[in-house]
Formats: C-alpha cells, sequence, structure tokens
C-alpha cells in the first residue's frame, strides 16, 4: 500500500519534473520573465523619483501629520497600482502558460506515449498541474514580493496585511491555471484561451457591476456580480486580497480604483479553494474518460 | 495462453462505425501482422488494445488483463503510428524519461538507454535534440522506447514508414531479435514485403473485420503456380496433369497451373519423363502477400458490388 503510494507520488513528480522543463523552454514564460523583470525596474525607478519628490517636499516644509498621511496614501496607490498590474500579468500567465498542455499533446498525439506507460491518467494531470502550479507560484511571488518589497525598501512603507493578501492573490492564480489544464481535456488549445479568458472577463465585468450597483444601492446590479463572482471567483478575489491591502476605512471611502463599495465575504475564500478543487477533479475525470 | 484476444470489438465515432467486429487472438512469441487499407480500423484497434480508446462494444484483453491496465501496460511497449515526441529533449534525457515512467532508474536505467541508443544506431546523436533528428531518427529513438521495459508484446504501428532502406533493414533485425528473446510483436505496417519477411501470421482488415488470415511460417500459402516449359505435348497431357494439381492451362508456349506444396514436383517430374515430354522449364512460385492482398481486398470490393 504504501509501495503504492510512493510509486504513484513518483510517477506524478517524474511528470511535473518534464512539465517544468517543458514550461522553462517555452517562450511565453521567458517573454513574462523578462517583461516582468522590465516591469519591476520601471516600477522602482518610477518610485525612486517619486519618493525623491516626496522627501525633496518635506525638506521645504514643515513636518504634519496630515502630509505623512497623505504620503502613505500616495505610496499605497502606487503599491496597489503595480499590484493591479501585476494581477493582470498573473492572469495571464496562468491562463496561457498551460493552455496547450494537455490539448496541445492531445491533438499533437504525444499525449499517447505517456498515456500507455503504467502511469495513470490522474497522475498525468496532476504531474503536469503541480508543474505549472510550482512555477506559477514562484512567479506570483516574486512579482508580488518585487512590488512590496520596492516599496517598502525606497519608501518605508509596509503595504498592510500583505500576509493574508498574498496567499487570497496565489489562490487566484491557482484557480486560472487550473480551470485552464481542465480546459485543456475538453477544448483545443485555442478554444480553452478563448474559454478561460472569456471566463475571467465574465468575472471582471460582473465585479465592476457589482461596484457600480453598490455605489447606486441598486440590488439587481449587485447581484449579478455576486452570481458571476460564484461562476469565476477570480475577481472577487482580488478584491478582496486589494480589500486587506488598503488602509482602514480606504476602501469603504471608494477613493481609488482598487476600493471595493461591496467587500467580498471570506466565505469566497472558501468557494474559490473549493472551485479549484472541482475543477481539478473534473479535469481528471473527462481526462480519465475520453478518447486520445 | 492469448497475449492478446478480442471478442466482437466494436468503435463508433459518431456515426462513424470505424471498427466493425473485431475478434482475434495473438499467440505468446509471434510476429502478428495487422493488414488493411486505409480507414480499416487498424489503428483504432490498437488504441483500444492499449486503453487509449475505449471500445464501444466487444471485449479485449492483453496478457490477460483488461486495456489499460496498469499492471498489463508495464509489460507492453508502443511506437505509435504518428510518433511525436517532446522535441526538446535529448535522446538519451526523452529515455530516460520515458524509463523512469517504467518505474526504472539508476545504473540499470543508465545501462539499457545506452544499449538501446547502440541498437537502434543513435549512440553518437544521443545527445542531440530531438527536434534536430530526422523522421527516420525519431522512428529509431521512439522504437528504442518501445523496448525500454524489456516489453512483453510490443505494439510497432507503422515503425518503417519514415526509414531508408538500411533502416528498414535494421528495424527487421530489431524484430527478428526480439522475436527469438521471446517478445510478441504486433506489427501495423503498409510495407507487405516487410510483413512478410518478419510475422509469423498475418491478418487481412477491412471496415473493422477481420477478412482473412494467414500463417507465413507454416506455409499455409500453399497455393503455389507451377510454371512449365515443356516440348510439344498433346491436351493429354494437361488433362494428366489435373492428378498434380488444378487450373492447368496452356500460356503461349508454357504451362500454367496451381499446385498445393511443392513436394509433388518430382513425382510431377517423373510422371512427365515417363510420358516422354521434354522439359525445360520447371519452377514453382508462391503469391506474394501483396498479390493476395490485393486479390482479398479485390474480392471484398466485388461482393460489395455484387451485393
Amino acid at each position: 500500500m504504501i509501495n503504492g503510494s510512493f510509486a504513484a507520488l513518483k510517477m506524478m513528480f517524474t511528470i511535473a519534473h518534464l512539465t517544468f522543463h517543458e514550461a522553462l523552454r517555452k517562450r511565453v514564460l521567458l517573454a513574462a520573465i523578462v517583461l516582468g523583470a522590465l516591469f519591476l525596474i520601471v516600477f522602482g525607478v518610477g518610485i525612486y523619483f517619486i519618493n525623491d519628490a516626496v522627501i525633496q517636499q518635506e525638506l521645504r516644509s514643515a513636518p504634519s501629520a496630515i502630509r505623512a498621511q497623505s504620503n502613505r496614501l500616495a505610496y499605497n496607490f502606487l503599491a496597489m497600482a503595480g499590484l493591479y498590474t501585476v494581477n493582470f500579468l498573473l492572469v495571464m500567465m496562468a491562463t496561457l502558460l498551460p493552455v496547450d498542455t494537455l490539448s496541445g499533446e492531445i491533438s499533437s498525439g504525444s499525449i499517447q506515449s505517456l498515456v500507455v506507460k503504467p502511469v495513470r491518467r490522474s497522475q498525468i494531470v496532476l504531474g503536469k498541474w503541480l508543474g505549472f502550479a510550482f512555477i506559477m507560484l514562484i512567479y506570483a511571488s516574486c512579482m508580488i514580493g518585487g512590488i512590496v518589497g520596492l516599496v517598502a525598501i525606497m519608501t518605508s512603507y509596509d503595504l498592510p496585511n500583505i500576509h493574508i493578501a498574498l496567499p487570497i492573490m496565489l489562490l487566484e492564480t491557482l484557480l486560472l491555471l487550473t480551470l485552464s489544464i481542465a480546459g485543456g481535456t475538453r477544448f483545443t488549445t485555442l478554444t480553452n484561451g478563448v474559454f478561460v479568458f472569456g471566463m475571467f472577463g465574465l468575472a471582471f465585468i460582473g465585479g465592476w457591476v457589482e461596484q457600480v450597483g453598490g455605489l447606486l444601492g441598486n440590488q439587481a446590479a449587485q447581484n449579478i456580480g455576486v452570481i458571476t463572482s460564484l461562476i469565476m471567483p477570480s475577481e472577487a478575489l482580488w478584491r478582496l486580497a486589494a480589500h486587506y491591502m488598503q488602509p482602514d476605512g480606504i476602501s469603504a471611502l471608494n477613493i481609488t480604483p482598487f476600493s471595493s463599495t461591496i467587500v467580498p465575504s471570506p466565505n469566497m475564500l472558501l468557494w474559490a479553494i473549493g472551485y479549484t478543487l472541482i475543477t481539478l477533479l473534473l479535469a481528471i475525470r473527462h481526462f480519465s474518460q475520453r478518447d486520445l | 495462453m492469448f497475449v492478446i484476444e478480442t471478442q466482437h470489438l466494436q468503435k463508433q465515432f459518431g456515426n462513424k462505425l470505424a471498427v466493425a467486429d473485431l475478434t482475434l487472438t495473438v499467440n505468446s512469441g509471434e510476429v502478428f501482422g495487422f493488414l488493411g487499407p486505409n480507414g480499416a480500423g487498424k489503428s483504432t484497434s490498437i488504441k483500444m488494445l492499449l486503453g487509449l480508446v475505449k471500445p464501444s462494444a466487444g471485449n479485449c484483453w492483453v496478457l490477460g488483463l483488461p486495456p489499460g491496465n496498469v499492471q498489463a501496460r508495464r509489460k507492453i511497449g508502443f511506437l505509435p503510428e504518428h510518433f511525436r515526441f517532446h522535441d526538446w529533449l535529448t535522446g538519451r534525457e526523452f529515455l530516460h524519461f520515458h524509463g523512469r515512467l517504467y518505474g526504472m532508474s539508476g545504473q540499470a536505467l543508465k545501462q539499457r538507454i545506452e544499449t538501446l541508443l547502440a541498437r537502434v544506431a543513435l549512440l553518437e546523436a544521443g545527445d542531440r535534440k530531438l527536434q534536430q533528428y530526422s523522421k527516420g531518427m525519431l522512428q529509431r529513438i521512439g522504437l528504442a522506447m518501445a523496448l525500454l521495459n524489456h516489453p512483453q508484446i510490443v505494439f510497432l504501428d507503422e515503425p518503417t514508414s519514415g526509414l531508408d532502406p538500411l533502416g528498414r533493414l535494421l528495424v527487421r533485425d530489431i524484430i527478428t531479435e526480439i522475436r527469438n528473446e521471446g517478445t510478441t510483436v504486433f506489427l501495423n505496417s503498409h510495407l507487405l514485403s516487410e510483413i512478410e519477411v518478419t510475422c509469423n501470421r498475418v491478418v487481412f482488415l477491412k471496415r473493422g473485420n477481420v477478412v482473412r488470415e494467414i500463417n507465413l511460417k507454416d506455409n499455409e500459402i500453399h497455393i503455389n503456380e507451377l510454371e512449365l516449359k515443356l516440348g510439344p505435348v498433346d491436351d493429354s497431357i494437361l488433362q494428366g496433369l489435373a492428378q498434380f494439381g488444378s487450373n492447368a492451362h496452356r500460356d503461349g508456349d508454357l504451362i500454367r497451373m496451381n499446385i498445393q506444396d511443392e513436394a509433388s514436383l518430382p513425382q510431377l517430374a517423373r510422371w512427365l519423363v515417363g510420358q516422354g515430354c521434354e522439359i525445360y522449364r520447371l519452377a514453382a512460385h508462391h503469391p506474394s502477400l501483396e498479390q493476395l492482398f490485393v486479390e482479398t481486398m479485390t474480392e471484398e470490393n466485388k461482393l460489395t458490388i455484387d451485393g
């Protein structure tokens, strides 16, 4: 029994290892790493000059609590703008990196030489998921950590609750990654890409409809947002993370584009975890049953 | 024990019937040829045997287990028809990865890889990426992959389609070698001359049905054509030849007839000499597998048209 489980794990890690190396050789990852690095450099240079201007202003005028508070708000806004962009980058990466891992191998036939080995189809799906999850978690942590770190180092401003927000953003990344892998068991590569981005778009617009509905006190619009969040929780996860990373009260005042008039319920986290797991199970089930 | 057994295997894709009713058995240690025109359902049948495609009806067993069984797969090798591999790997990395999927590791795997690379004449190309390999090289590395685990049965789907004559000879030698080691080979190829040389037994498949089975090594192709060049003879000689075979007829200055086996030839020659005939040529020909294939498929077509 233990030997069997160990062998199953070994198989899964062999697939994960191959997936990891395959992803490293893909241009999309290389492009994302180069663009991510460029983005962090531009962001760092921007923060440096903005902080320099803030320091110059402080030197010219007497220190005041209001100025200090407004500086913190400015730093928070900058950090949130950076993270908002990183969030989009992560959505794209989590969708595109594994988009053809199953659909591409199914259409080319290379999956056949894997599936006839003494490896269960579930181990192939899980192995691929593990390989991509490992890459995406590292990439997302580096990008999010890069933004938060640059702000902290250059301005001495610490983004609040990053220890809560970071896992939420990582969960959003895993959710999209899982959906992209699951789509690959059913659709062709192109259809899969359209499907996952379509789902993200649905959640995105649903989130904004909910926010506007909240501002106007329109319940129907808010309900649309809740329903789309249940269909695809990615935007709700971002808004929840953004809520945690903004100073108390700022979010409710709705003075930045990252504020939420309606903060998603923490239960959304449970739903998103369940959603990811169910999607992964459905991917395994469909891949195990389909003809190759 | 049969290493492969199928009973009324059927596969339907939507409205299209790919395999109608496949019933066959493959014995342990034989090289089994699986022949048929394009669209006969050969690849779909192989996929069902390997658990890649689920049958719509019927049953099949490979090594006594249902298709796709993990235990059975440990003892199976497979070279797919449209071989597409992870071409960013080098030849050695590729074999190492597939070896690990068979649960192999360490020195044993390393040694096996080197042995197989040498066997398929890719020892020097082992550190080159597969994307730099020619079609023939890819086919040979695929063959090495199929043999990694010392399989009890190996499925080769068109293993020589991308190979030059030397490559084909190499594959033929490997098939003979593994057959001598007791491995069962399930061979699907369009190259009938290859099949004729390497296989013990062949079946002809049409629309997913076995329409003919021929045992090649036991001289089951026993209808030989005999060609005779004799001095002037009258029709009584033609009638007398009927005791040795059938369909004796003149063809220009030759006489042709069918005989059951070559054992009757000395007796036939003695009889002709006894009748005072001058014998200038006496030659028996086996019909080639290609002739039989064409004949079988044409007969089937005729039946279809007539029916």
